[in-house]
């Protein structure tokens, strides 16, 4: 089996039809494959998000990062683009739902693709990796530690953001959430919280709260990675997509 | 990024980017995860241009208490500053 891969800068169709720009990872290989979108942090279209997205490919996925700040900050540094898109409140909610369907939909336009797509995000964008999922007809979707899904954000803030557990009814496929134990946004309440209304609702879901890890166990490029945890988390991933995206 | 709190001000005078100088007309306040300092959560500091675009940025990046110190210093110039130097020094908004 081939483990090439191609990695590089396109553009997609985003929210409103926008041309968004994101970093697509595939395999090259005549396999087919499903899909898998990265939905960065809040600090950005980074090098360490990119890294990820390349990370789903080298494990037989085809991945896209859509930069979410193509708006506000066109061709600027991931850490500018964030800062001016922190400054205008973030990015709302509508527009990001319309931006991963993009993605969604640049994704089974591949060649490669065997249809199925799912969604992981980080921080932020665990937030909006569930948001996504509840708005869109996806296959499978991972929220790593996600806040605000519960729990309302402090006042004074301009984020166009606020709690979306309700939209808990809507989820449209299996949720993997991976959460650390010492984390305080989402706090281990608020995580139960989320899990409650999963369950009221039906839904498939598998959550883990991993101890001694608090928010960003996944980062290896911060203090707050946690190897053993980030391990084991990744076997978990691997596992869920495996179960629900492969051919 | 997850305490999402920022505060937002005008202000005005000159910062120094990547770029070089140029004119300041805002600033965000944000307690939350940096990109670059060894920390989970710093008190963060972006002074902006956002007409010049998103790059017209000066960043800062504090430890809390290093963020104290700071702020109080600040204070403490401009509180022994001599009135008649500090009266009239705004630079007006035609000079952005």
């Amino acid at each position: 089996m081939s483990d090439a891969m191609r990695a590089e800068t396109v553009h997609v169709s985003g929210h409103g039809g926008d041309e968004i720009e994101a970093y697509l990872a595939q395999p090259l290989d005549d396999a087919r494959h499903g899909g898998v979108v990265v939905i960065h942090h809040m600090p950005g279209y980074d090098e360490a998000t990119k890294e990820i997205t390349r990370k789903f490919a080298a494990h037989g996925y085809l991945a896209i990062c859509p930069n979410l700040y193509s708006r506000e900050a066109p061709g600027a540094s991931p850490d500018d683009a964030a800062a001016a898109a922190r400054a205008r409140g973030g990015v709302p909610d509508e527009r990001l739902v319309g931006d991963v369907a993009g993605a969604v939909a640049a994704l089974k336009e591949l060649p490669g693709s065997n249809g199925k797509v799912g969604t992981i995000g980080y921080c932020s964008g665990g937030r909006q990796s569930f948001l996504a999922a509840c708005s869109l007809p996806l296959d499978a979707a991972v929220d790593c530690y996600g806040a605000f899904v519960v729990g309302t954000p402090p006042e004074g803030m301009p984020l166009k953001i606020g709690p979306i557990v309700h939209l808990a009814k809507d989820l449209s496929c299996p949720l993997l959430g991976l959460f650390g134990a010492e984390d305080k946004y989402p706090s281990p309440e608020q995580v139960a919280e989320l899990e409650q209304a999963l369950r009221e609702h039906g839904k498939t879901f598998e959550f883990h709260s991993y101890e001694g890890a608090g928010h960003a166990f996944f980062a290896t490029d911060r203090p707050s990675y946690r190897p053993e945890v980030a391990n084991e988390a990744w076997r978990r991933i691997w596992d869920f997509f495996g179960s629900h995206l492969a051919s | 990024m997850c305490t999402y709190q920022t505060e937002m001000l005008e202000l005005s005078g000159s910062g120094k980017g990547a770029e070089g100088w140029f004119p300041l007309t805002q600033a965000t306040v944000y307690f939350d995860h940096p990109v670059h300092a060894p920390a989970e959560h710093t008190l963060n500091v972006d002074l902006l241009n956002p007409g010049r675009g998103a790059a017209a940025r000066v960043a800062m990046e504090l430890d809390p208490l290093s963020a104290r110190q700071l702020a109080t210093t600040i204070l403490a110039v401009l509180d022994s500053a001599p009135a008649a130097v500090l009266t009239g020094t705004s630079i007006a908004p035609a000079e952005r």
